[in-house]
C-alpha cells in the first residue's frame, strides 16, 4: 500500500477532484478483473491447444503475414491514442480529434481483418465447433475483438463529445480512460500474439 | 417468434411444481395489488427504487436476500422431507423435480441470499463505519443491485415458465452440457449466474474505492473497524475470483448454445478445465461469504463485551492471511478427479494452513470476551452459538481436506454437513446477528428481543438436529442429492433431520414474527439517542435513521474505536459550530431499467427469442448510454437545511417517551 492509499481523504481535494480520481482507480481495478478474464481464456487455451480432435491446429491455420499486419495496426493505433492523449492534455481540440479518427480507422482495420480471419477459417471447416483448441482459439481472440469493438464505439461517442462539448476535465478524464483500456486491449494482443500465434507458426 | 417458448413451459409435469408456480404467481400478483390498494407505487419508485442513497440500496438488498431465504428454504424442506420418506418408494417428489430442487436451493443460498445479505450488510454499514457520506460510485451501486435482483428474478420465474438446471448448483459437464442437459435448465442457471455475477463484480470495485479512497481524515487502514477491512478483503477477492466463475458460466453458455467444445465429451473438450475454473472463483467465494460474518462476529463481541477487541492487529493480519489462502487452495474441492498424488498432496497440506489463522480469529474473541461486560443480547447469542458450532465445521474441514480421507468422504452426506456447517453458523448466522446489531442503525427502532431469542435457539437446535446425522450418515457412506434409497438404517437419522428442518422453519417464521411485533411496538423500541448497544464505532455516530448525508461535517478520526474514543473523551454529539452545504448525488432511474432490461435479455437469451433480445441489449445499451456523459447529477443540500435536520436531532431524545436502553 503506498502513501496515496493512506492519506486519502484529505479534505482539500474539491469533490469533482475527487470523484475523477476515483474513476481513475476503480477504472484501473476493473482493467485488474478483465486482465484475469483474459489471463484465464489464455490458460484454458494452453490446456487446449493439443486438444484438436484431429482438425487442423495452429500450423496450418495461423499465417504469419496476415497475423503480423493485424499486430502491426494495432500498434500504431495505441502510437495514434499516444498522439491523441498529448493533444488531449494540450487542449487541442482539433488535433485530439484528428488522432481520435486514425485510432479508429486503425482499430477498425484490425478489426476486418481479425473477421476475414474468422470467417475464412470457418469456411474451411475450422469453425469454433470443431474441436476443443479451436473452441479456446475462437473464444480468446474473439473476447479480445469484442473488447476491441467496444472500445471503437466508446471512441466514437468520445469523440462525439469532444465535437460538441469542448476538452473540459470531465471529457479528458474520460478519454484518459478510454486511453487506459485501448493500451490495455494492446498489451492483451501481444499475449495472444506470443501465446497462440508465434508457438502455432514457429 | 417465441423461439423455444411454448405453452408446453408451463410446469404440468407435477402437481407440486404447478403448485410453486402457482404459489409464485399469486404472491406476485398480491404484492402488486397490495401497493396498488395503499396507492404506494409513487412512494416506491421515487423513495426506493430509483434511490442511490446506499442505506435505501442495502436495505434493499437485505430484503431481497430474506425474501430469497424463504424461497431457498422451501426447497431445503422439500428435499429433507423426500429423504425421510424415500425409503424404497419415491417419495412424493418424481426424480427430476427433486434434481431441480437440489439445484436451486443451492445457487438461491449462494447468489441470492448470502451474496445480497453480505453486500447489503456492506452498503448500510461500510461507508458510516469509515466515516463517509457516500460509496464511490452510488450510480454503480443501484446497477449492482438491479442485475441481482434480475439474477433472482431469472430463477423465480423458472418455477412457472420451463424448469430450473438439474445439474446442481455447480453444473459440472458433461451433464450440463446440451448433449445431456438440453432444456432451458441449465441456461437458467448460466444465465442467472452471468447476470448476478456481474452485480457482484461491479459491488466489489465499489466497495474497494470506498474503502480506499473514502476514509475520515485520520482513518489509517489500521485504525478501520474489523468489519471494513473484512469489507475491504471481501471485495478484493470478489475482484480476483468474479472473472473465474464469468468465465467458467461464459464457456459452458457457448458449449450449449454455439456447440463449442470446451467442456463436452469428445471432440476435445476437457471438463476438468470447467471444474478448475469453477473452484478459481469457487474456494474464495467460501471466504467472500465467511469474512463480512467475521468481521460482524468482531464488531459484536466487541461491543457487548464493552472491551476493546482484543489483539486487532493479529484479527486484520489473520483476515488477510485467509484472503491470501483462500486463492490458492481451490483444489482441495476435487481431490477425487485425479490430478494426481503430488498436486493433491500439495493442497493437501495448504488447505488446513487456514484453519491457523481462523484459530487466531476464536481465540481473540474468546479473550475480548474475557472478563468482559457480556450483554447476552440477540446478536451476541448468534455470536455465541457461531463460536461453538463452527469450530466442529472447521475440524470436520481439517478431516475432509486429508487427501485420502477425501476419497472415502467425497460427494457423501458429511461434505454436505460439513459445508453446511460453515454456511450456516459460519456464514448466515453472522449476517442474522448483524441484521439484528445494525436493524436499530437503518431504522430507527431495536428489534424485539423475546422473539430474537427463540428465533436463536429454534436455528441453533434446527441446525445440530439437521446436521448432525448428515455427519453420521456421510461415516455411513450415504450419497448426497439422493432421491431415494434402500438402506433402512439411513431413515431414522433422515426424519431426525427432518425434525431439525422443521426447527429452521421455527426459527425463519420467529425472525418474521419478530419484525411484525417490533413494527408493532416501534415507539417503545425506539432508539433515540441512536446508539442502543453503547457502540464502539463510527457507524453509530450518525444518527439512527441517518440523514440522506450521514455525517453533517465528516469526523477526524484518531484512532481504533473512534466513536468509542468521543465518547470517552465527551465530544461525543457535540454541535458543530458552523454548517457547510453538502452535495449527494441525484436519483436515477436508470438502474432500475437497465436491471429490468437485463432480465429481458437473459430471459429472451435463454427461451432463444431473438428479437426480444436485442429489444433487451439495445435498452442495455440506451440505460448505459444516459449515464455516460453525466457529470455533476448531483444537488446541493443547502447549509441551513443542514443545520434543521440536525437541530431535530439533537432535541429529539427530550421529545422521546421513555427512551429505552
Amino acid at each position: 500500500m503506498t502513501d496515496a492509499v493512506v492519506t486519502a481523504g484529505a479534505g482539500e481535494e474539491t469533490e469533482a477532484e475527487r470523484a475523477l480520481d476515483e474513476r481513475a482507480y476503480g477504472f484501473w481495478i476493473y482493467l485488474m478483473s478483465d486482465a484475469i478474464i483474459f489471463a484465464l481464456l489464455l490458460a484454458t487455451f494452453v490446456v487446449m491447444s493439443h486438444s484438436t480432435a484431429d482438425g487442423p491446429g495452429g500450423q496450418t491455420l495461423f499465417r504469419l503475414p496476415h497475423t503480423f499486419a493485424k499486430t502491426m495496426l494495432l500498434l500504431a493505433s495505441s502510437t495514434t491514442f499516444g498522439f491523441a492523449s498529448v493533444a488531449i492534455a494540450a487542449g487541442q481540440r482539433r488535433r485530439s480529434l484528428a488522432w481520435l479518427s486514425v485510432t479508429f480507422l486503425l482499430g477498425l482495420g484490425f478489426l476486418a481483418m481479425g473477421i476475414s480471419e474468422f470467417y475464412g477459417m470457418a469456411v474451411a471447416g475450422a469453425g469454433p465447433w470443431r474441436s476443443g483448441f479451436l473452441s479456446a482459439f475462437f473464444t480468446l481472440v474473439g473476447t479480445h475483438g469484442i473488447h476491441v469493438s467496444v472500445g471503437l464505439v466508446w471512441i466514437v461517442l468520445l469523440g462525439c463529445e469532444v465535437a460538441l462539448r469542448g476538452l473540459n476535465p470531465f471529457v479528458a478524464s474520460r478519454l484518459c480512460r478510454l486511453g487506459l483500456f485501448w493500451h490495455f486491449l494492446d498489451i492483451v494482443w501481444i499475449g495472444i500474439f506470443s501465446v497462440v500465434y508465434l508457438p502455432g507458426i514457429l | 417468434m417465441l423461439g423455444k417458448l411454448t405453452i408446453d413451459a408451463l410446469p404440468y409435469y407435477s402437481d407440486i411444481a404447478v403448485g410453486g408456480a402457482v404459489i409464485i404467481v399469486l404472491g406476485a400478483l398480491g404484492v402488486v395489488a397490495l401497493i396498488t390498494w395503499l396507492g404506494q407505487w409513487r412512494y416506491l419508485w421515487t423513495e426506493w427504487l430509483t434511490s442511490l442513497d446506499h442505506k435505501k440500496i442495502g436495505i434493499m438488498y437485505v430484503a431481497l436476500a430474506l425474501i430469497m431465504l424463504v424461497r431457498g428454504f422451501i426447497d431445503a424442506m422439500m428435499m429433507r422431507t423426500q429423504q425421510a420418506v424415500a425409503l424404497d418408494s419415491d417419495g412424493y417428489l418424481p426424480p427430476d423435480h427433486f434434481d431441480q430442487v437440489f439445484t436451486s436451493h443451492a445457487t438461491i443460498m449462494v447468489f441470492f441470499v448470502a451474496m445480497p445479505f453480505l453486500v447489503g450488510l456492506f452498503n448500510v454499514v461500510v461507508p458510516q463505519q469509515i466515516g463517509a457520506r457516500d460509496v464511490a460510485f452510488p450510480f454503480m451501486n443501484s446497477v449492482s443491485l438491479w442485475l441481482t435482483a434480475s439474477g433472482a428474478a431469472l430463477v423465480m420465474i423458472s418455477l412457472v415458465i420451463g424448469r430450473f438446471s438439474t445439474a446442481g448448483w455447480s453444473a459440472y459437464p458433461p451433464y450440463s452440457e446440451a448433449q445431456f442437459s438440453p432444456g432451458v435448465g441449465v441456461d437458467y442457471w448460466v444465465w442467472a449466474i452471468l447476470v448476478g455475477g456481474v452485480g457482484s463484480m461491479l459491488t466489489g470495485i465499489n466497495v474497494l474505492v470506498t474503502i480506499v479512497k473514502r476514509r475520515a481524515p485520520g482513518m489509517r487502514l489500521m485504525m478501520m473497524p474489523l468489519f471494513t477491512w473484512t469489507a475491504l478483503c471481501t471485495s478484493i477477492l470478489i475482484v480476483f475470483a468474479f472473472p473465474a466463475l464469468t468465465v467458467a458460466a461464459a464457456l459452458l453458455g457457448l458449449d450449449r448454445y454455439l456447440g463449442m467444445h470446451f467442456f463436452t465429451d469428445g471432440d476435445g473438450g476437457n471438463v476438468m478445465t470447467y471444474i478448475n475454473l469453477f473452484w478459481i472463483w469457487g474456494h474464495p467465494e467460501v471466504y467472500i461469504l465467511l469474512l463480512p460474518a467475521f468481521g460482524i462476529y468482531s464488531e459484536i463481541v466487541a461491543t457487548f463485551s464493552g472491551k476493546r477487541l482484543f489483539g486487532y492487529e493479529s484479527l486484520v493480519y489473520a483476515t488477510a492471511v485467509i484472503t491470501v489462502l483462500s486463492l490458492s487452495v481451490s483444489l482441495h474441492h476435487f481431490f477425487t478427479m485425479g490430478a494426481g498424488s503430488d498436486v493433491n498432496a500439495f493442497f493437501g497440506r495448504v488447505a488446513p494452513l487456514v484453519a491457523a489463522p481462523t484459530g487466531v480469529m476464536i481465540f481473540d474473541w474468546l479473550f475480548t470476551m474475557y472478563r468482559g461486560r457480556v450483554r447476552f443480547s440477540v446478536p451476541m447469542l448468534f455470536t455465541l452459538g457461531f463460536i461453538v458450532t463452527f469450530v466442529i465445521g472447521g475440524m470436520t474441514g481439517v478431516l475432509l481436506a486429508v487427501a485420502p480421507v477425501d476419497y472415502l468422504m467425497h460427494d457423501t452426506t458429511f461434505l454436505v454437513a460439513h459445508f453446511h456447517n460453515m454456511m450456516v453458523p459460519g456464514a448466515l448466522f453472522g449476517y442474522l446477528a448483524g441484521y439484528q446489531y445494525w436493524f436499530p442503525k437503518a431504522f430507527g427502532f431495536r428489534l424485539e428481543e423475546k422473539w430474537g431469542r427463540r428465533a436463536f435457539w429454534a436455528w441453533i437446535v434446527g441446525f445440530y438436529l439437521a446436521f448432525i446425522p448428515l455427519y453420521i450418515l456421510g461415516f455411513m457412506g450415504m450419497p448426497g442429492r439422493l432421491e431415494r434409497y434402500y438402506v433402512a438404517g439411513w431413515q431414522p437419522y433422515l426424519i431426525v433431520a427432518e425434525f431439525g428442518a422443521l426447527f429452521i422453519l421455527c426459527g425463519i417464521i420467529f425472525l418474521g414474527v419478530q419484525l411484525a411485533v417490533s413494527i408493532r411496538d416501534r415507539v417503545a423500541l425506539a432508539v433515540s439517542t441512536g446508539d442502543p448497544w453503547d457502540g464502539r464505532t463510527l457507524e453509530w455516530a450518525t444518527a439512527s435513521p441517518p440523514a440522506a448525508y450521514n455525517f453533517a461535517v465528516v469526523p477526524h478520526v484518531h484512532g481504533i474505536d473512534a466513536w468509542w474514543v468521543m465518547k470517552q473523551a465527551g465530544t461525543a454529539g457535540h454541535r458543530p459550530a458552523r454548517f457547510h452545504d453538502i452535495i449527494m448525488p441525484d436519483d436515477s432511474s436508470a438502474g432500475v431499467v437497465l436491471g429490468a432490461m437485463s432480465f429481458v435479455f437473459a430471459f429472451a437469451m435463454i427461451w432463444q427469442i431473438w428479437w426480444l433480445a436485442a429489444v433487451g441489449g439495445l435498452g442495455l445499451f440506451a440505460a448505459v448510454l444516459s449515464q455516460t456523459f453525466r457529470d455533476h447529477a448531483g444537488h446541493r443540500i443547502p447549509a441551513s437545511e443542514v443545520e434543521a435536520i440536525e437541530s431535530r436531532r439533537t432535541m429529539a431524545p427530550a421529545l422521546a417517551p421513555g427512551a429505552p436502553m
